[in-house]
């Protein structure tokens, strides 16, 4: 336990459960004037739900006291009952009250640091975890974490609290009839660990089954349409009532063993509660008939063994409960591991402290002698060099999943380099500051990236004080003007996935009217090709020209035009740039490029 | 709620053997309070003896292991009806989903479709597995609670009833409002999820533009509407307990009250107050199931209507006649003879579409998106009848056609075509009697041979969900795959070769070309290089067909065409 928070940066040490709970306690301190008045809520709303009992086994007393009814002690404990129970209840509104706040403040708290976190990473981290996993680590698991400090934890609180209680006011009602729960409680926890053990994997295959069903339906249901068209409805079929069969027989299983819990718990109660009956009675008869006296711990009245009975179902409650509390408690660590694990991330280093803002760069770009590998030992750009003057256009060309991204990711500095320089204007670029260097590039990427907002705050999203003029001149410029004029609500129209229906190359379209609002003196772009029809094809080629004039571009390039216009090409291929030189070089070197440029005129 | 009824028909044995077994066992348990009341108030006082009490908490016990005998053979039962329930009704949701028509599918929405076959079909099966445990005992409780109590002091019992309303009302009605805000509270979620897979995709668009605190505070708005519905939520559900436990322990208060006048007018024994206190948390039990069941109930009947519409949906696309429809004379194989059609009814998606190609011939189809190539596909393959005019193939209305013997005359690839988490081999063969040997020679036909055998596994490598551990590339040869490997009359190619470099599709081209000589192409594409080969092209554009015939012929003759293939000269260049 050194130093708590900054501990397992790397986010892959195994941390034990002390140190999740003590973190998670930390948490709660932070709000300790809520955390505190809910403690005490649910100690009163407790106790007084306990000495309700109490008043209405010394009323049964009074009603079936000898000398009759003694109506002033019933009216006494009656007008107690009230009092207790009302603010029982009231309390026990109140402790809700608290702690939903309270659980809703932490909630928001680590959302938000999970959150900021997250976006502080390095772009490396979503480069290799699932969003999916993001989310459900957002969502669900804090959900869990949630639920678990805001009822669980007030459950095992109260529940000690009645436990103890109750215990106590059955010792003191009758100490002999306290054995019957020697015989009852051991039995009862036994069973329920057994059949938990038993029961719990039993539960992890009809959820896991139940899973891979769904899943399978989900999957095939995706391709109704070619299954029809080949005719496998019936062989698709087979396969999922294979798999329904499984899930509904885990089903069955789990219930098979699962149908026990309830009416065993039921029949334990019932054994205790004839059990306390027996011996209740036989102590009854003889403090009735007098062989016991007042004073002795084997005497007891009517109200007594009502009392006991009231108890001995308190009591009985939260023993029952505990294997299941046990276990909420155990996946709410693991959630809150997941949690703590994004939070303790590592953040991208911070900018050198005497780090210098770019501001106004000509666009002077030069790789020297780098080295680089996403893993370390890994290299997968070996001693790269290159020269981008101001105006020049540097093309990179290669099949898919060669590294073309991994020459951009140098340069805006998602990664940095293992060995040798890049500078901008003859910086070098890890003295200048992310956030400028940056701002002095301009980006269009393939899979283009828009949110959930009007169509004017996404294109305004990189320059937020643009005009509307200068909107609109964008979406010109970008060919895109009209078809936004054609909407509904024009540039206020929202961008969703259920809204208006617009196509991949209408989406790529506004992406570069985004682009054309910051004037930046550096470019890159990542050319779209398929799933875009032709004529929606030669608006974006014209778009991205108009981009392009008076800049320094970095284009991953699929047209043969743009890469033979190119000052310099790049070709990558399995992560490295195996040539590069202009056009005419690279047909007369005879390699990859050479190959790849005939091929298509075969 | 009838279309269940359906289904538990063939049960209804089973059912009723473990309604009776249920009802034993709960009525046992019934008698458990009447017997404490009775040792309290007639052994104990009048001279009981050790052995009666003793003899009477022995029949307690044995009630108590009766009671959970026959709880537990009743669960069984009722899991064992409930199991055999929902297969079939997953089972026929499923099978019907297959044969619905295409446009049954738009309509639906596969999502939706998804949803019903995975969350209406759970709710279903929870339903009937628990209506049958819940269902007999609460009512049993509830009912015999009232009875007995009324048996023992009808005045006393009257007092206690006056809270069970209470309790009904409260719960059934915060629950229904608590409903109304966790939706809410739902809609709130997806909003917060949203921001962060929106900006976890976007990532690199955000640091470019130095966009961070933006977003934190993009994300702040959403994350505290979030909270503020969970915290508006969460405290409505949080009056319930507080609410029950105060009535519930009010009744008992009010019934010792009552209970001590009368015990003074000599009207009741204090035992049976004590037996009260008993009945009645057992009564107020039941009358929360109840509510429960009625809940349950609401959310099942809502899964079985959206259930019902599917597998009662109207079967579409119906095989008619031959007499019905007039063949086509003449020596085509496929024949559009002015084919109007629209998805919606309103705007016309085709409009008079003729033409015909001979057997072994190509054709070509190109167009924009949305010019309505992968819908003249569909009618072909009569996933869509036309609304007037008529498709032929080999002089026969398709509309003749027997579903798997329309089906056995296509293979067909799609751009975005389905690919599952299987084998490569099992991808390929589809479910269909393919031998091995089918199967290579149909990747090696398609390109995808050399690929595959560089896996490991080779055949067996596996895919994964939407085949995303392959290139677009990889993917789409392997759908051409599928489509050659039963040799089919027709092999149709839709936009299934734009992932593909020059070289390999030109390797492609040629290798069909060879393989399969008596197999009618059709080829839609986006690339004129694609199609050019053909020996009849249509040039589609807003569902016209705006210029037909080979390349050369076009290029004179239709402007649009020689626009795209001028704009494709030296077009893509890698992948």
């Amino acid at each position: 336990m050194r130093g708590g928070r900054n501990a397992g940066g790397d986010g892959t040490k195994p941390r034990n459960v002390g140190h999740i709970i003590l973190r998670l306690l930390r948490y709660i301190f932070g709000y300790w004037y809520l955390a505190l008045p809910a403690l005490a809520c649910s100690l009163l709303s407790n106790h007084l739900a306990l000495l309700g009992p109490r008043y209405l086994g010394t009323a049964i007393d009074a009603i079936s006291d000898e000398r009759g009814v003694q109506i002033d002690i019933v009216l006494e404990n009656f007008v107690y009952m009230l009092i207790c129970y009302v603010a029982s209840a009231i309390l026990a509104y109140l402790l809700t009250l608290v702690m939903v706040t309270l659980s809703q403040r932490i909630t928001y708290r680590m959302r938000k640091q999970l959150f900021e976190n997250l976006t502080s990473l390095p772009v490396s981290y979503f480069d290799t975890h699932a969003t999916g996993d993001i989310i459900s680590r957002i969502s669900y698991d804090i959900d869990t974490v949630n639920a678990s400090l805001s009822t669980d934890l007030v459950q095992v609180l109260s529940s000690i609290y009645t436990v103890v209680g109750s215990l106590y006011f059955m010792f003191v009602i009758s100490k002999p009839l306290i054995l019957v729960f020697v015989i009852t409680v051991p039995i009862s926890i036994l069973f329920t660990r057994h059949k938990a053990k038993r029961i719990q994997p039993l539960f992890r295959k009809r959820s896991q089954k139940l899973g891979e069903l769904n899943g399978f339906a989900e999957e095939m249901l995706s391709g109704a349409k070619s299954i029809s068209a080949y005719g496998r409805e019936d062989v698709i079929t087979d396969r999922f009532d294979r798999r329904n069969r499984e899930a509904v027989n885990a089903y069955y299983d789990a219930d098979y063993y699962g149908a026990m819990i309830g009416p065993s718990v039921n029949f334990i109660n019932n054994l205790s509660l004839s059990l306390v009956m027996i011996f209740g009675g036989i102590l009854y008869l003889y403090s009735q008939n007098g062989a016991t006296s007042p004073a002795s711990a084997w005497f007891i009245t009517i109200g007594g063994i009502t009392q006991f009975v009231m108890y001995s179902r308190k009591f009985a409650g939260p023993i029952n409960e505990f294997a299941n509390i046990l276990s909420e408690f155990q996946s709410a660590f693991t959630a809150a591991e997941r949690i703590f694990r994004i939070i303790d991330e590592k953040p991208e280093e911070p900018d050198a402290p005497d780090a210098a803002v770019l501001s106004h760069a000509k666009g002077d770009v030069e790789v020297r002698n780098v080295d680089f590998g996403y893993i370390p030992d890994k290299v997968v750009l070996h001693n790269l060099s290159l020269r981008a003057r101001p105006g020049q256009t540097i093309a990179i060309v290669g099949p898919t999943g060669a590294g073309k991204t991994t020459i951009i990711n140098l340069l805006m500095r998602f990664y940095d380099v293992n060995d040798g320089t890049i500078t901008v204007d003859g910086k070098e670029i890890r003295g200048i500051t992310r956030d400028s260097l940056r701002a002095s590039y301009t980006m269009v990427l393939q899979d283009t990236w828009l949110f959930y907002g009007s169509i004017f705050e996404n294109i305004t999203y990189g320059r937020e004080d643009a005009t509307m003029e200068e909107v609109v001149a964008a979406a010109k410029a970008a060919k895109i003007h009209s078809f936004i004029e054609r909407l509904p609500d024009g540039y206020n129209t929202i961008l969703s996935d259920d809204g208006i229906n617009i196509s991949k190359g209408q989406k790529q379209l506004i992406t570069i009217a985004r682009a054309m609002l910051p004037k930046t003196s550096m470019l890159i772009l990542d050319e779209a090709t398929s799933n875009v029809d032709s004529r929606t094809e030669i608006k974006i080629q014209e778009a991205m020209a108009c981009l392009m004039e008076n800049r320094t571009c970095f284009v991953i390039a699929h047209r043969l035009s743009t890469i033979q216009n190119a000052d310099l090409i790049l070709v990558v291929r399995d992560g490295n740039v195996i040539e590069q030189g202009n056009h005419d070089e690279l047909i007369r070197l005879g390699g990859f490029y050479a190959t790849l440029y005939h091929s298509q005129f075969s | 709620m009838k279309f269940l009824f359906r289904y538990l028909k063939p049960y209804l044995g089973a059912m009723s053997v473990g309604l009776v077994i249920k009802t034993i066992g709960t009525l046992v348990e019934l008698v458990l309070p009447y017997i404490l009341s009775y040792i309290l108030d007639e052994i104990v006082p009048n001279d009981g003896r050790l052995t009666t009490i003793i003899l009477w908490g022995c029949v307690m016990v044995f009630c108590a292991l009766v009671a959970l005998i026959c709880n537990v053979k009743a669960n069984r039962m009722a899991s064992k009806v409930a199991r055999d329930t929902t297969e079939r009704v997953r089972h026929d949701l499923f099978a019907r989903i297959l044969t619905l028509s295409g446009r049954q599918i738009d309509a639906f929405t596969i999502p939706s479709l998804e949803s019903r076959v995975t969350t209406d079909t759970y709710n279903v099966h929870s339903f009937t597995d628990r209506i049958q445990r819940l269902g007999v005992r609460a009512p049993l409780l509830l009912l015999g609670g009232i009875v007995v109590t009324l048996i023992m002091d009808s005045f006393l019992s009257l007092v206690m009833l006056a809270a069970l309303p209470l309790i009904f009302v409260v719960v059934y009605f915060v629950s229904a409002y608590g409903v109304k805000l966790y939706t809410r509270v739902q809609k709130s979620v997806d909003g917060m999820i949203r921001v962060v897979r929106e900006d976890s995709q976007g990532i690199r668009v955000i640091k470019a533009l130095s966009k961070v605190k933006a977003e934190h505070q993009r994300y702040d708005r959403v994350n505290r509407n979030l909270v503020r519905d969970e915290k508006r939520a969460s405290l409505t559900m949080g009056v319930v307990n507080p609410v029950m436990n105060l009535i519930m322990n009010l009744g008992i208060t009010f019934v010792v009250l009552v209970g001590a006048y009368r015990v003074m007018g000599n009207q009741t024994e204090p035992g049976k107050i004590v037996a009260f206190t008993q009945y009645f948390t057992m009564i107020s039990t039941a009358t929360l199931s109840i509510t429960r069941i009625f809940m349950m109930y609401t959310k099942c009947s809502a899964s079985c209507r959206r259930i019902q519409e599917v597998v009662d949906a109207e079967q579409d696309l119906t095989v008619q006649s031959e007499q019905d429809c007039t063949p086509h004379s003449g020596d085509a194989y496929i024949t559009f003879e002015h084919v109007n059609f629209s998805y919606n009814k309103s705007r016309d998606t085709l409009k008079d579409i003729s033409f015909s190609v001979r057997r072994g011939q190509t054709l070509g189809i190109i167009g924009a998106t949305g010019s309505g190539k992968s819908t003249l596909i569909a009618l072909l393959m009569r996933m869509y009848d036309v609304d007037s005019g008529a498709v032929f193939i080999d002089g026969r209305d398709v509309r003749t056609y027997r579903k798997a013997e329309l089906n056995a005359l296509f293979g067909v690839a799609m751009q975005n075509d389905f690919l599952y988490s299987d084998t490569i081999e099992e991808n390929i063969r589809f479910g269909r009697e393919l031998s091995h040997e089918q199967i290579v020679h149909a990747a090696t036909v398609a390109q995808a041979n050399d690929f595959i055998s560089a896996f490991p596994e080779g055949y067996g490598h596996m895919l994964s969900q939407k085949a995303t551990n392959i290139s677009g590339g990889q993917k789409q040869r392997l759908l051409i795959s599928r489509a050659l490997a039963a040799n089919p009359d027709i092999l149709i190619l839709d936009d299934s070769s734009s992932a593909l470099d020059y070289k390999t599709d030109a390797n492609l081209r040629s290798a069909i070309a060879k393989e399969m000589r008596d197999t009618t192409l059709v080829v839609v594409a986006q690339r004129v290089s694609s199609v050019m080969n053909s020996d009849l092209i249509l040039v589609l554009d807003e569902g016209e067909i705006i210029g037909s015939g080979s390349h050369t012929e076009l290029l004179q003759s239709c402007p649009v065409y020689r626009e795209i293939s001028d704009s494709q000269m030296g077009g893509a260049f890698v992948e």
